[in-house]
Protein backbone atom coordinates (compact mmCIF):
# COMPACT_ATOMS: atom_id res chain seq x y z
CA UNK A 1 0.00 0.00 0.00
CA UNK A 2 2.32 2.25 0.83
CA UNK A 3 4.04 1.92 -2.56
CA UNK A 4 1.43 2.44 -3.95
CA UNK A 5 0.97 5.56 -2.30
CA UNK A 6 4.14 6.46 -3.07
CA UNK A 7 3.44 6.55 -6.95
CA UNK A 8 -0.08 7.78 -6.39
CA UNK A 9 0.53 10.46 -4.00
CA UNK A 10 2.20 12.59 -6.81
CA UNK A 11 -0.19 12.18 -9.17
CA UNK A 12 -2.95 14.25 -7.39
CA UNK A 13 -1.29 17.27 -8.32
CA UNK A 14 -2.10 18.79 -12.00
CA UNK A 15 1.36 19.62 -12.26
CA UNK A 16 2.92 16.62 -11.95
CA UNK A 17 0.56 14.87 -14.30
CA UNK A 18 0.87 17.81 -16.64
CA UNK A 19 5.35 17.24 -16.17
CA UNK A 20 4.48 12.98 -16.63
CA UNK A 21 3.09 13.34 -19.90
CA UNK A 22 6.09 15.61 -20.92
CA UNK A 23 8.61 13.88 -19.86
CA UNK A 24 6.52 10.63 -21.17
CA UNK A 25 6.50 12.33 -24.67
CA UNK A 26 9.63 13.82 -25.08
CA UNK A 27 11.42 10.91 -23.63
CA UNK A 28 9.93 8.70 -26.17
CA UNK A 29 10.48 11.29 -29.18
CA UNK A 30 14.23 11.54 -28.08
CA UNK A 31 15.02 8.26 -27.84
CA UNK A 32 12.82 6.88 -31.48
CA UNK A 33 14.72 9.66 -33.31
CA UNK A 34 17.66 9.15 -31.43
CA UNK A 35 18.12 5.56 -33.55
CA UNK A 36 19.08 8.15 -36.29
CA UNK A 37 21.44 9.79 -34.17
CA UNK A 38 23.17 6.45 -32.77
CA UNK A 39 23.67 4.46 -36.34
CA UNK A 40 24.60 7.93 -38.07
CA UNK A 41 27.12 8.82 -35.29
CA UNK A 42 25.67 12.47 -35.05
CA UNK A 43 25.67 12.14 -31.44
CA UNK A 44 28.37 15.30 -31.02
CA UNK A 45 26.33 17.12 -33.70
CA UNK A 46 22.95 16.61 -31.67
CA UNK A 47 24.84 17.78 -28.24
CA UNK A 48 26.10 21.32 -30.66
CA UNK A 49 22.81 21.86 -31.64
CA UNK A 50 20.88 21.27 -28.01
CA UNK A 51 23.61 24.16 -26.84
CA UNK A 52 23.32 26.31 -29.81
CA UNK A 53 19.40 26.73 -28.13
CA UNK A 54 21.04 28.74 -25.24
CA UNK A 55 21.61 32.09 -27.27
CA UNK A 56 18.53 31.31 -29.10
CA UNK A 57 16.62 31.90 -26.24
CA UNK A 58 18.51 35.00 -25.76
CA UNK A 59 18.14 36.50 -28.73
CA UNK A 60 14.35 36.05 -29.16
CA UNK A 61 14.44 36.94 -25.77
CA UNK A 62 16.01 40.37 -26.48
CA UNK A 63 14.17 40.96 -29.99
CA UNK A 64 10.66 39.79 -28.20
CA UNK A 65 10.14 36.66 -30.15
CA UNK A 66 9.09 33.70 -29.23
CA UNK A 67 11.64 31.58 -27.25
CA UNK A 68 10.76 28.15 -28.98
CA UNK A 69 11.21 29.34 -31.98
CA UNK A 70 14.56 31.61 -31.14
CA UNK A 71 16.34 28.16 -29.69
CA UNK A 72 14.63 26.35 -33.20
CA UNK A 73 16.46 29.26 -35.24
CA UNK A 74 19.00 28.50 -33.75
CA UNK A 75 19.30 24.89 -33.34
CA UNK A 76 19.45 24.69 -37.38
CA UNK A 77 22.09 27.35 -37.87
CA UNK A 78 24.67 25.33 -35.54
CA UNK A 79 23.57 22.37 -37.76
CA UNK A 80 23.74 24.38 -41.36
CA UNK A 81 26.90 26.05 -39.96
CA UNK A 82 28.57 22.66 -39.16
CA UNK A 83 27.50 21.54 -42.74
CA UNK A 84 29.39 24.85 -44.31
CA UNK A 85 32.61 24.60 -42.52
CA UNK A 86 33.09 20.72 -43.06
CA UNK A 87 32.01 21.18 -46.87
CA UNK A 88 34.89 19.20 -49.01
CA UNK A 89 37.07 18.23 -46.56
CA UNK A 90 38.13 21.76 -45.26
CA UNK A 91 37.70 21.32 -41.46
CA UNK A 92 36.83 18.06 -40.16
CA UNK A 93 33.33 17.44 -39.34
CA UNK A 94 33.90 17.06 -35.56
CA UNK A 95 36.22 20.08 -35.44
CA UNK A 96 34.21 21.94 -37.03
CA UNK A 97 31.10 21.16 -34.32
CA UNK A 98 33.70 21.19 -31.07
CA UNK A 99 34.17 24.95 -32.91
CA UNK A 100 30.55 25.73 -33.04
CA UNK A 101 29.45 24.18 -30.29
CA UNK A 102 31.88 26.57 -27.55
CA UNK A 103 31.28 29.50 -29.25
CA UNK A 104 27.19 28.82 -29.34
CA UNK A 105 27.49 28.20 -25.67
CA UNK A 106 29.75 31.20 -24.83
CA UNK A 107 27.43 33.30 -26.47
CA UNK A 108 24.67 32.19 -24.75
CA UNK A 109 26.00 32.68 -21.67
CA UNK A 110 27.13 36.64 -22.02
CA UNK A 111 23.98 36.83 -24.26
CA UNK A 112 21.75 35.42 -20.72
CA UNK A 113 23.92 37.11 -18.25
CA UNK A 114 23.93 40.23 -19.79
CA UNK A 115 20.47 40.56 -19.70
CA UNK A 116 19.41 41.48 -16.28
CA UNK A 117 16.01 41.73 -16.24
CA UNK A 118 15.60 37.98 -17.39
CA UNK A 119 13.17 36.32 -15.73
CA UNK A 120 14.32 32.83 -16.90
CA UNK A 121 16.42 31.51 -14.76
CA UNK A 122 19.94 29.72 -16.64
CA UNK A 123 19.74 26.79 -14.79
CA UNK A 124 16.26 26.09 -16.38
CA UNK A 125 17.21 25.97 -19.25
CA UNK A 126 20.11 23.68 -18.75
CA UNK A 127 18.62 21.27 -16.98
CA UNK A 128 15.42 21.45 -17.52
CA UNK A 129 12.40 22.22 -15.27
CA UNK A 130 9.68 19.63 -15.87
CA UNK A 131 7.13 20.81 -13.32
CA UNK A 132 7.17 24.17 -14.92
CA UNK A 133 5.07 22.62 -17.51
CA UNK A 134 2.66 24.58 -18.78
CA UNK A 135 -0.87 23.44 -20.30
CA UNK A 136 0.35 25.69 -23.45
CA UNK A 137 3.65 23.61 -23.34
CA UNK A 138 2.08 20.26 -23.12
CA UNK A 139 -0.13 20.90 -25.91
CA UNK A 140 2.93 22.16 -28.46
CA UNK A 141 4.96 19.11 -27.36
CA UNK A 142 2.07 16.83 -28.48
CA UNK A 143 1.71 18.50 -31.39
CA UNK A 144 5.41 19.00 -32.68
CA UNK A 145 5.88 15.44 -31.59
CA UNK A 146 3.10 14.22 -33.22
CA UNK A 147 4.94 15.41 -36.75
CA UNK A 148 8.12 13.90 -35.79
CA UNK A 149 7.03 10.90 -35.43
CA UNK A 150 4.90 10.38 -38.40
CA UNK A 151 7.14 12.10 -40.54
CA UNK A 152 9.96 9.02 -39.09
CA UNK A 153 6.89 6.78 -40.26
CA UNK A 154 6.01 8.52 -42.99
CA UNK A 155 9.75 8.54 -44.61
CA UNK A 156 11.22 5.53 -43.11
CA UNK A 157 12.51 4.15 -46.34
CA UNK A 158 13.70 7.33 -47.51
CA UNK A 159 15.74 7.93 -44.15
CA UNK A 160 16.70 4.09 -44.03
CA UNK A 161 18.90 4.38 -47.41
CA UNK A 162 20.13 7.43 -46.87
CA UNK A 163 21.47 6.67 -43.50
CA UNK A 164 22.70 3.49 -44.77
CA UNK A 165 23.76 3.77 -48.52
CA UNK A 166 23.54 6.58 -49.67
CA UNK A 167 24.75 5.46 -52.70
CA UNK A 168 22.11 3.56 -53.31
CA UNK A 169 19.66 6.41 -52.83
CA UNK A 170 21.71 8.24 -55.43
CA UNK A 171 21.03 5.50 -58.07
CA UNK A 172 17.25 5.59 -56.83
CA UNK A 173 17.09 9.00 -57.41
CA UNK A 174 15.90 10.08 -54.01
CA UNK A 175 16.43 13.15 -52.79
CA UNK A 176 19.83 12.96 -50.34
CA UNK A 177 20.01 16.60 -49.52
CA UNK A 178 17.22 16.87 -49.09
CA UNK A 179 16.08 13.84 -46.27
CA UNK A 180 19.33 14.67 -44.43
CA UNK A 181 18.20 18.23 -43.96
CA UNK A 182 14.82 16.97 -43.16
CA UNK A 183 16.19 15.28 -40.36
CA UNK A 184 18.18 17.70 -39.07
CA UNK A 185 14.99 19.64 -38.98
CA UNK A 186 13.17 16.93 -37.49
CA UNK A 187 16.18 16.70 -34.64
CA UNK A 188 16.27 20.61 -34.10
CA UNK A 189 12.62 20.33 -33.23
CA UNK A 190 13.34 17.14 -30.59
CA UNK A 191 15.97 19.28 -28.89
CA UNK A 192 13.43 22.41 -28.77
CA UNK A 193 10.63 20.67 -26.75
CA UNK A 194 13.10 18.58 -24.95
CA UNK A 195 14.45 22.22 -23.73
CA UNK A 196 12.01 22.15 -20.92
CA UNK A 197 11.95 18.50 -19.39
CA UNK A 198 15.51 16.83 -19.62
CA UNK A 199 17.32 20.54 -20.63
CA UNK A 200 19.63 21.50 -23.04
CA UNK A 201 22.66 20.07 -21.05
CA UNK A 202 21.25 16.27 -21.09
CA UNK A 203 19.20 16.29 -24.34
CA UNK A 204 22.22 14.63 -26.20
CA UNK A 205 22.28 11.71 -23.52
CA UNK A 206 18.43 10.67 -24.09
CA UNK A 207 19.24 11.19 -28.16
CA UNK A 208 22.04 8.39 -27.36
CA UNK A 209 21.65 6.05 -24.17
CA UNK A 210 17.76 4.72 -25.13
CA UNK A 211 18.81 4.06 -28.36
CA UNK A 212 22.30 2.76 -27.73
CA UNK A 213 20.39 0.35 -25.35
CA UNK A 214 18.28 -0.77 -27.80
CA UNK A 215 21.21 -1.58 -30.49
CA UNK A 216 22.15 -3.94 -28.08
CA UNK A 217 19.33 -6.06 -28.06
CA UNK A 218 17.41 -6.24 -31.64
CA UNK A 219 19.23 -6.37 -35.17
CA UNK A 220 16.20 -4.66 -37.11
CA UNK A 221 15.85 -0.53 -37.28
CA UNK A 222 11.93 -1.00 -36.45
CA UNK A 223 12.65 -3.01 -33.40
CA UNK A 224 15.58 -0.53 -32.28
CA UNK A 225 13.14 1.93 -32.57
CA UNK A 226 10.57 0.69 -30.49
CA UNK A 227 12.86 -0.73 -27.49
CA UNK A 228 14.63 2.41 -27.57
CA UNK A 229 11.12 3.89 -27.13
CA UNK A 230 9.75 2.32 -24.34
CA UNK A 231 13.26 2.33 -22.41
CA UNK A 232 12.99 6.33 -23.17
CA UNK A 233 9.50 6.70 -21.89
CA UNK A 234 10.10 4.14 -19.15
CA UNK A 235 13.06 5.84 -17.86
CA UNK A 236 11.32 9.66 -17.91
CA UNK A 237 8.53 7.93 -16.11
CA UNK A 238 10.84 6.27 -13.37
CA UNK A 239 13.16 9.39 -13.78
CA UNK A 240 10.29 11.86 -12.42
CA UNK A 241 9.26 9.44 -9.46
CA UNK A 242 13.00 9.30 -8.11
CA UNK A 243 13.34 13.06 -8.90
CA UNK A 244 10.25 13.83 -6.97
CA UNK A 245 11.11 11.48 -3.87
CA UNK A 246 14.54 12.21 -3.80
CA UNK A 247 14.22 15.76 -4.85
CA UNK A 248 17.12 16.20 -7.19
CA UNK A 249 16.85 17.53 -10.91
CA UNK A 250 14.36 16.01 -13.04
CA UNK A 251 16.31 16.04 -16.07
CA UNK A 252 19.33 14.24 -14.30
CA UNK A 253 16.80 11.67 -12.88
CA UNK A 254 15.61 10.63 -15.92
CA UNK A 255 19.14 10.09 -17.49
CA UNK A 256 20.69 8.58 -14.90
CA UNK A 257 17.77 5.99 -15.23
CA UNK A 258 19.04 5.59 -18.87
CA UNK A 259 22.45 5.22 -18.23
CA UNK A 260 21.32 2.49 -15.09
CA UNK A 261 19.17 0.41 -18.04
CA UNK A 262 22.21 0.81 -20.46
CA UNK A 263 24.62 -0.57 -18.06
CA UNK A 264 22.37 -3.51 -17.12
CA UNK A 265 22.17 -4.40 -20.63
CA UNK A 266 25.49 -4.21 -21.54
CA UNK A 267 26.29 -6.82 -19.15
CA UNK A 268 23.01 -8.86 -19.09
CA UNK A 269 22.63 -8.45 -23.01
CA UNK A 270 21.65 -12.27 -24.65
CA UNK A 271 24.66 -13.42 -26.31
CA UNK A 272 26.23 -9.73 -26.43
CA UNK A 273 26.61 -8.99 -22.57
CA UNK A 274 29.62 -8.91 -21.25
CA UNK A 275 28.94 -10.76 -18.56
CA UNK A 276 28.35 -13.96 -20.66
CA UNK A 277 31.58 -12.83 -22.71
CA UNK A 278 33.49 -13.21 -19.33
CA UNK A 279 31.91 -16.63 -17.99
CA UNK A 280 32.59 -18.14 -21.47
CA UNK A 281 36.32 -17.84 -21.14
CA UNK B 1 29.17 -18.20 -75.00
CA UNK B 2 29.85 -17.68 -78.76
CA UNK B 3 26.78 -16.34 -79.88
CA UNK B 4 26.53 -13.95 -76.94
CA UNK B 5 29.68 -12.56 -78.06
CA UNK B 6 28.69 -12.35 -81.34
CA UNK B 7 25.81 -10.17 -80.78
CA UNK B 8 27.43 -7.64 -78.37
CA UNK B 9 29.88 -7.12 -81.68
CA UNK B 10 27.58 -6.86 -84.10
CA UNK B 11 25.45 -4.52 -81.72
CA UNK B 12 28.42 -2.07 -81.80
CA UNK B 13 28.51 -2.15 -85.65
CA UNK B 14 24.90 -1.86 -85.96
CA UNK B 15 24.47 2.50 -86.59
CA UNK B 16 21.14 2.90 -85.67
CA UNK B 17 21.52 0.91 -82.59
CA UNK B 18 22.30 3.68 -79.84
CA UNK B 19 24.95 2.65 -77.58
CA UNK B 20 23.62 1.71 -74.21
CA UNK B 21 25.87 3.38 -72.55
CA UNK B 22 27.87 6.83 -74.17
CA UNK B 23 30.67 8.41 -72.13
CA UNK B 24 31.88 11.47 -74.36
CA UNK B 25 34.49 13.88 -73.21
CA UNK B 26 34.01 13.54 -69.53
CA UNK B 27 36.68 15.10 -66.97
CA UNK B 28 36.04 14.96 -63.00
CA UNK B 29 38.38 16.75 -60.88
CA UNK B 30 38.37 16.23 -57.20
CA UNK B 31 40.12 18.44 -54.51
CA UNK B 32 41.65 20.04 -57.44
CA UNK B 33 42.90 17.21 -59.28
CA UNK B 34 41.88 15.94 -62.32
CA UNK B 35 40.97 12.66 -61.38
CA UNK B 36 39.23 11.30 -64.95
CA UNK B 37 40.54 12.94 -67.97
CA UNK B 38 38.90 13.08 -71.19
CA UNK B 39 37.33 10.15 -71.06
CA UNK B 40 35.43 9.19 -74.30
CA UNK B 41 34.25 5.20 -74.64
CA UNK B 42 30.74 3.31 -75.79
CA UNK B 43 29.66 0.48 -74.08
CA UNK B 44 27.10 -1.87 -76.15
CA UNK B 45 24.32 -3.89 -75.27
CA UNK B 46 24.83 -6.81 -72.71
CA UNK B 47 28.61 -6.65 -73.19
CA UNK B 48 30.90 -7.37 -70.33
CA UNK B 49 33.08 -5.24 -69.53
CA UNK B 50 36.28 -4.91 -67.22
CA UNK B 51 37.53 -2.12 -66.00
CA UNK B 52 41.20 -2.39 -65.21
CA UNK B 53 43.77 -0.11 -64.02
CA UNK B 54 46.28 1.16 -60.80
CA UNK B 55 45.66 2.12 -57.36
CA UNK B 56 43.79 5.90 -57.96
CA UNK B 57 43.09 5.50 -61.42
CA UNK B 58 39.99 7.23 -61.10
CA UNK B 59 37.83 3.35 -61.22
CA UNK B 60 35.52 4.25 -58.53
CA UNK B 61 35.19 7.76 -59.49
CA UNK B 62 33.66 7.09 -62.51
CA UNK B 63 31.46 4.68 -61.48
CA UNK B 64 30.47 6.87 -59.03
CA UNK B 65 30.03 9.68 -62.19
CA UNK B 66 28.15 6.68 -63.82
CA UNK B 67 25.60 6.96 -61.63
CA UNK B 68 25.18 10.99 -60.84
CA UNK B 69 27.19 10.90 -57.29
CA UNK B 70 29.74 13.28 -58.59
CA UNK B 71 29.39 16.20 -61.11
CA UNK B 72 31.31 16.22 -64.49
CA UNK B 73 33.39 19.23 -65.01
CA UNK B 74 32.87 18.71 -68.69
CA UNK B 75 31.88 16.74 -71.14
CA UNK B 76 28.52 14.27 -70.85
CA UNK B 77 27.36 10.71 -70.21
CA UNK B 78 24.35 9.21 -72.27
CA UNK B 79 22.19 6.08 -71.19
CA UNK B 80 20.08 5.00 -74.39
CA UNK B 81 20.94 7.69 -76.02
CA UNK B 82 19.62 9.90 -72.94
CA UNK B 83 21.19 11.99 -70.53
CA UNK B 84 21.83 10.31 -67.02
CA UNK B 85 18.60 10.90 -64.80
CA UNK B 86 16.43 10.08 -67.67
CA UNK B 87 15.61 6.55 -66.87
CA UNK B 88 15.11 5.88 -63.05
CA UNK B 89 16.49 2.80 -61.67
CA UNK B 90 18.66 2.50 -64.55
CA UNK B 91 22.07 2.00 -63.09
CA UNK B 92 22.69 -0.80 -60.17
CA UNK B 93 25.78 -0.44 -58.27
CA UNK B 94 27.35 -3.06 -56.05
CA UNK B 95 30.30 -1.45 -53.67
CA UNK B 96 33.06 -2.39 -52.20
CA UNK B 97 32.93 -3.90 -49.65
CA UNK B 98 34.69 -1.41 -47.36
CA UNK B 99 31.54 1.13 -47.76
CA UNK B 100 29.10 -0.43 -46.84
CA UNK B 101 28.28 0.05 -42.87
CA UNK B 102 28.14 -3.75 -41.80
CA UNK B 103 27.03 -2.44 -38.01
CA UNK B 104 23.95 -1.20 -39.14
CA UNK B 105 20.79 -2.93 -38.13
CA UNK B 106 19.30 -4.04 -41.19
CA UNK B 107 18.95 -7.76 -42.26
CA UNK B 108 19.64 -9.56 -45.51
CA UNK B 109 16.42 -9.86 -47.09
CA UNK B 110 16.05 -5.91 -45.32
CA UNK B 111 18.97 -4.86 -47.89
CA UNK B 112 17.78 -6.60 -50.99
CA UNK B 113 14.11 -5.02 -50.41
CA UNK B 114 15.77 -1.19 -50.92
CA UNK B 115 16.32 -2.48 -54.31
CA UNK B 116 13.10 -2.33 -55.14
CA UNK B 117 12.47 1.12 -53.21
CA UNK B 118 13.25 2.98 -56.52
CA UNK B 119 10.25 0.98 -58.41
CA UNK B 120 7.82 2.21 -55.43
CA UNK B 121 5.88 5.09 -54.46
CA UNK B 122 6.81 7.81 -52.38
CA UNK B 123 4.37 5.74 -49.26
CA UNK B 124 3.50 2.78 -51.36
CA UNK B 125 4.19 -0.59 -49.38
CA UNK B 126 6.00 -3.30 -50.63
CA UNK B 127 3.81 -5.46 -53.11
CA UNK B 128 3.89 -8.86 -53.33
CA UNK B 129 5.77 -9.27 -56.21
CA UNK B 130 8.45 -6.96 -54.93
CA UNK B 131 8.88 -9.68 -52.30
CA UNK B 132 8.71 -12.38 -54.60
CA UNK B 133 11.53 -10.77 -56.59
CA UNK B 134 13.38 -10.07 -53.42
CA UNK B 135 13.46 -13.99 -52.59
CA UNK B 136 14.07 -14.85 -55.84
CA UNK B 137 17.13 -12.41 -56.34
CA UNK B 138 17.95 -14.22 -52.59
CA UNK B 139 17.95 -17.70 -54.18
CA UNK B 140 19.63 -17.09 -57.77
CA UNK B 141 22.66 -16.20 -55.33
CA UNK B 142 22.27 -19.07 -52.76
CA UNK B 143 21.43 -17.30 -49.58
CA UNK B 144 17.82 -17.57 -49.32
CA UNK B 145 18.23 -19.48 -45.78
CA UNK B 146 20.23 -16.24 -44.95
CA UNK B 147 17.45 -13.95 -45.65
CA UNK B 148 16.09 -12.84 -41.80
CA UNK B 149 20.04 -12.41 -40.49
CA UNK B 150 21.75 -9.08 -39.68
CA UNK B 151 24.37 -8.54 -42.47
CA UNK B 152 27.17 -7.86 -39.63
CA UNK B 153 26.51 -11.69 -38.60
CA UNK B 154 27.66 -12.87 -42.68
CA UNK B 155 31.18 -13.53 -43.97
CA UNK B 156 32.96 -11.52 -46.16
CA UNK B 157 31.48 -13.64 -49.56
CA UNK B 158 27.89 -13.99 -48.02
CA UNK B 159 27.98 -10.22 -47.58
CA UNK B 160 29.02 -9.15 -51.49
CA UNK B 161 26.36 -11.95 -52.16
CA UNK B 162 23.76 -9.74 -50.24
CA UNK B 163 24.70 -6.16 -52.20
CA UNK B 164 24.69 -8.71 -55.98
CA UNK B 165 21.08 -9.76 -54.97
CA UNK B 166 20.19 -6.30 -54.63
CA UNK B 167 22.01 -5.24 -57.22
CA UNK B 168 19.93 -8.07 -59.26
CA UNK B 169 16.14 -6.94 -57.40
CA UNK B 170 17.14 -3.70 -59.04
CA UNK B 171 16.23 -4.91 -62.58
CA UNK B 172 18.72 -2.30 -63.87
CA UNK B 173 20.01 -2.10 -67.40
CA UNK B 174 23.34 -1.59 -66.69
CA UNK B 175 25.12 -3.14 -63.55
CA UNK B 176 28.16 -1.49 -61.65
CA UNK B 177 30.34 -3.60 -59.60
CA UNK B 178 33.06 -2.38 -57.50
CA UNK B 179 36.30 -4.55 -56.82
CA UNK B 180 33.80 -7.51 -56.34
CA UNK B 181 35.91 -9.91 -56.37
CA UNK B 182 38.48 -8.47 -53.74
CA UNK B 183 38.81 -10.27 -50.60
CA UNK B 184 36.07 -13.11 -51.24
CA UNK B 185 36.10 -16.51 -51.61
CA UNK B 186 36.09 -18.47 -54.37
CA UNK B 187 32.49 -19.90 -54.28
CA UNK B 188 31.48 -16.30 -54.08
CA UNK B 189 33.28 -15.72 -57.43
CA UNK B 190 31.80 -18.05 -59.45
CA UNK B 191 28.37 -17.30 -58.24
CA UNK B 192 29.30 -13.04 -58.93
CA UNK B 193 30.18 -14.48 -62.78
CA UNK B 194 27.18 -16.49 -63.26
CA UNK B 195 25.29 -13.91 -62.24
CA UNK B 196 26.89 -11.81 -65.14
CA UNK B 197 26.55 -14.39 -67.37
CA UNK B 198 22.93 -14.62 -66.60
CA UNK B 199 22.53 -11.16 -66.70
CA UNK B 200 24.40 -11.00 -69.89
CA UNK B 201 21.64 -13.14 -71.51
CA UNK B 202 19.07 -10.79 -70.17
CA UNK B 203 20.73 -8.09 -72.40
CA UNK B 204 22.01 -6.21 -69.16
CA UNK B 205 25.46 -4.16 -69.65
CA UNK B 206 28.01 -4.84 -66.87
CA UNK B 207 31.01 -3.25 -65.82
CA UNK B 208 33.54 -4.61 -63.22
CA UNK B 209 36.61 -3.06 -61.97
CA UNK B 210 38.95 -5.71 -60.87
CA UNK B 211 42.43 -5.96 -60.17
CA UNK B 212 42.53 -9.66 -61.39
CA UNK B 213 44.14 -9.43 -65.26
CA UNK B 214 43.85 -13.10 -65.26
CA UNK B 215 40.34 -12.79 -64.40
CA UNK B 216 39.59 -9.70 -66.98
CA UNK B 217 41.11 -11.52 -69.77
CA UNK B 218 39.51 -14.54 -69.65
CA UNK B 219 36.00 -14.34 -68.17
CA UNK B 220 35.07 -10.47 -69.61
CA UNK B 221 34.37 -9.50 -73.42
CA UNK B 222 35.89 -6.16 -73.41
CA UNK B 223 38.43 -4.79 -71.33
CA UNK B 224 38.82 -1.03 -70.38
CA UNK B 225 42.34 0.29 -69.14
CA UNK B 226 42.44 3.16 -67.24
CA UNK B 227 44.81 5.89 -65.73
CA UNK B 228 43.04 8.88 -65.26
CA UNK B 229 42.99 8.79 -68.71
CA UNK B 230 41.61 5.80 -71.19
CA UNK B 231 44.77 3.94 -72.02
CA UNK B 232 43.43 1.13 -73.87
CA UNK B 233 39.95 -0.37 -75.03
CA UNK B 234 38.87 -3.48 -76.41
CA UNK B 235 39.24 -6.76 -76.56
CA UNK B 236 41.20 -8.73 -73.85
CA UNK B 237 43.64 -9.38 -76.69
CA UNK B 238 43.84 -6.34 -77.91
CA UNK B 239 43.99 -4.31 -74.89
CA UNK B 240 46.74 -6.30 -72.77
CA UNK B 241 49.55 -5.78 -74.62
CA UNK B 242 53.12 -5.18 -72.92
CA UNK B 243 53.10 -1.42 -74.32
CA UNK B 244 49.58 -0.75 -72.89
CA UNK B 245 50.31 -2.39 -69.27
CA UNK B 246 53.38 -0.31 -69.17
CA UNK B 247 51.82 3.05 -70.06
CA UNK B 248 48.93 2.00 -67.17
CA UNK B 249 50.53 0.43 -64.51
CA UNK B 250 54.32 2.20 -65.43
CA UNK B 251 57.01 0.97 -62.90
CA UNK B 252 54.34 -1.89 -61.04
CA UNK B 253 54.71 -3.72 -64.05
CA UNK B 254 57.12 -6.61 -64.53
CA UNK B 255 57.86 -8.80 -67.82
CA UNK B 256 58.99 -12.08 -66.99
CA UNK B 257 59.50 -14.48 -70.10
CA UNK B 258 56.68 -12.86 -71.35
CA UNK B 259 54.09 -12.46 -68.76
CA UNK B 260 53.05 -9.50 -67.40
CA UNK B 261 53.19 -9.44 -63.58
CA UNK B 262 51.49 -6.49 -61.92
CA UNK B 263 53.09 -5.90 -58.35
CA UNK B 264 49.96 -4.27 -56.43
CA UNK B 265 50.59 -4.87 -52.89
CA UNK B 266 48.58 -2.47 -51.13
CA UNK B 267 44.52 -2.74 -50.88
CA UNK B 268 42.52 -0.17 -52.88
CA UNK B 269 42.38 3.01 -51.62
CA UNK B 270 39.57 4.10 -51.99
CA UNK B 271 39.59 7.31 -53.55
CA UNK B 272 36.56 9.92 -52.29
CA UNK B 273 37.17 9.04 -48.35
Amino acid sequence: MEILDALLTPLSYTFIQRGLLAALMVGVLCSVIGCYVVLRSMAFLGDAMAHAVLPGVAVAYLLGRNLTLGALVAALVVALGVGLFSRKGMVKEDTAIGVLFAAALSLGVVLISSIRTYAVDLSHILFGNVLGVSSLDLWLTAIIGSIILVSILLFYRQFLVVSFDPVLAATLRMRVGLFNNLLLVLLALTIVISMQTVGVGLVAAMLVTPAATAYLLVRRLPTMMLVSGFIGGFSSLVGLFASYHLNVASGAAIVLTTTLIFLLVFLFAPQKGLVWDLARR
Amino acid sequence: MTSQHARSTTAQILPDEPARLEVAGVKVSYNGHLALNDLSFQVAHGARLAVVGPNAAGKTTLFKALVGLIPLKSGHIQIHGQPLGHHQDCVAYVPQREEVDWRFPVTVYDVVMMGRFGQQGLLQRPSPSDREMVMNSLEQLGIADLAERAIGELSGGQQQRVFLSRALAQNPHILLMDEPFTGVDFTTQEAALDLLEHLQSEQVTAMVSTHDLTLASERFDQVLLLNKRMIAYGSPQEVFTPQNLSRAFGSQVLFLDGVAVVDQCCPPEDEFE
